[in-house]
């Protein structure tokens, strides 16, 4: 251990639900994103998913909107070290979405791509079984744009980046394949409980 | 640079453009630091200078991440863009600004002195990053002007030809960082107090429609560096004035 001279940090207390390295932003909500925020009207949102799927689909605004709701409500992460207890997402479940287009037995894995052309990449096994949405609100209101609205992918077991903003398709392969933060040094799963920050995590 | 993007067929353009290599097996291992000098650069900011053995350079842009542990195990993690030119060999300098109740920057502030030990990894992140080839047209606010002040001194050190402008916010004159060192590639905007006969306000469209108009051979590639605020702020501006969206490249610091 390295310990620093004359470092105590803030007086803590212990909080089961923060992953090691995270301090509480209470009602702080910063913003990752490295690129222009993009004026985006729930018109002109759509969200595809194609690749090793039966029969691939693009739901425009109000087709995504006819589907079960599904919120989600509890912790985020973000692997510049904050976190926040207690949000709440409204929008649909991603297995709603899966439902429909039937992924192949051969799918392992998915490329998130947002509006703007940033991309993500995810174990199908992390989007499925009710731990992944598709989401327009947030607290009961419109998601605003500098966090991903008009709507967002949220997997909110995994470190917050991997939560593609401007939600555009999911592209189900049968391999992984690094998105943009992965190649810009992010680590490849990014499960928070583990540390896994920057590749070699 | 290699442009190397995912395509999906639900896309329907790209703002995002591609990274430049580093290394990303040098970011994996945490090293000790050592702190050589402390610089006073204005009343709540100071320039700390580090001795890294091992460190594998940087590029002009790029950030760290810092950690301090106090003897019961606890740490404090925060990242800090590096602001000395790669060729530093063996150095590498920080820039902080006191935040009040900082954690961090609180330590550096208050008890760090030359002899001090703390750990860094990095560099991370090759997306902010500048080699030096490209037309750089530079917009900072308070700290944000640490990792821009890097390219800068690249650009000076290297003696380079390729265009480069900064243009910087602060509040007056005495919150500007690295005021002595800056030149003719940038211009000021004082948000708060300036020096007589310099007009007082926030960053806008006339800062910045001069340096689009005058556009060098193969177009800016725009930097933003700030607070979340000012990043939307200036961002918008650029678009506004045309820059594409594909070429400007930002980093937040919360
Ligand atoms: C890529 C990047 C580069 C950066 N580069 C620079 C740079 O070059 N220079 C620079 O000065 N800064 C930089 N920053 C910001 C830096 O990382 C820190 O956020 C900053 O120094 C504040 O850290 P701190 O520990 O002093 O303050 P913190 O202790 O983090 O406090 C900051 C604020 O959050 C609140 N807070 C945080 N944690 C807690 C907690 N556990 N309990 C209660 N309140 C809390 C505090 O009250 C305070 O208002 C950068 C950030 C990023 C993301």
């Amino acid at each position: 251990m390295n310990v620093t001279r004359g470092f105590t940090g803030r007086p803590r207390v212990h909080n089961p639900g923060l992953p090691p390295g995270q301090y509480d932003a209470g009602e702080d909500w910063p913003v990752l994103s490295a690129e222009v925020t993009p004026d985006l009207a729930p018109a002109d949102w759509s969200f595809r998913i194609d690749g090793l799927v039966e029969r691939p689909h693009t739901w425009d605004w109000d087709a995504a909107h006819a589907l079960p709701e599904s919120a989600y409500a509890g912790d985020i992460h973000c692997v510049t070290g904050w976190s926040k207890f207690g949000v709440r997402f409204g929008g649909v479940s991603l297995d709603a979405f899966f439902h429909r287009v039937r992924p192949q037995v051969s799918a392992t894995h998915a490329v998130a791509c947002s509006h703007t052309g940033y991309t993500a990449n995810l174990p199908l096994a992390d989007l499925t079984g009710g731990r992944a949405w598709i989401v327009w609100e947030y607290d009961g209101e419109p998601l605003p744009s500098e966090h991903g609205g008009p709507a967002r992918l949220i997997v909110p077991h995994l470190y917050f980046w991997k939560s593609t903003k401007w939600i555009a398709g999911l592209t189900l392969l049968d391999h992984d394949e690094p998105g943009f933060w992965e190649r810009n040094g992010y680590h490849e799963r990014g499960n928070p409980w583990e540390e896994q920050r920057y590749s070699g995590d | 640079m290699t442009e190397t993007v995912t395509t999906n067929p639900a896309v329907t353009r790209f703002a995002v453009p591609g990274r430049i290599a580093v290394s990303d097996q040098a970011a994996a291992v945490w090293r000790t630091a050592t702190l050589t000098e402390i610089r006073r650069e204005t009343a709540h900011a100071a320039t700390f200078r580090l001795a890294v053995p091992g460190w594998a350079g940087h590029l002009p842009g790029q950030h760290l991440l810092l950690r301090l542990t106090a003897p019961d195990g606890y740490t404090a993690q925060r990242h800090y863009s590096i602001a000395s030119a790669p060729d530093d060999s063996g150095h590498i300098e920080l820039t902080l600004d006191h935040v009040p109740d900082g954690e961090v920057s609180g330590w550096f502030h208050t008890v760090a002195r030359p002899g001090d030990t703390v750990e860094v990894r990095g560099p991370l992140s090759g997306f902010f990053a500048w080699q030096g080839d490209r037309p750089a047209l530079l917009l900072g606010a308070g700290s944000g002007v640490v990792p821009l002040m890097s390219m800068v001194r690249h650009h000076r050190q290297r003696g380079l030809t390729v265009p480069l402008r900064l243009l910087v916010s602060a509040r007056s004159p005495e919150e500007l960082f690295y005021a002595s060192e800056l030149g003719a590639e940038t211009a000021p905007v004082f948000t708060r107090s300036a020096p007589q006969g310099v007009p007082v306000g926030r960053m806008a469209a006339a800062h910045v429609a001069p340096l689009l108009s005058e556009q060098p051979p193969g177009g800016w590639e725009a930097y933003v560096c700030g607070s979340n605020g000012f990043a939307e702020h200036a961002s918008r501006l650029l678009v506004a004035a045309g820059q594409p969206v594909e070429r400007i490249r930002i980093e937040r610091f919360g």
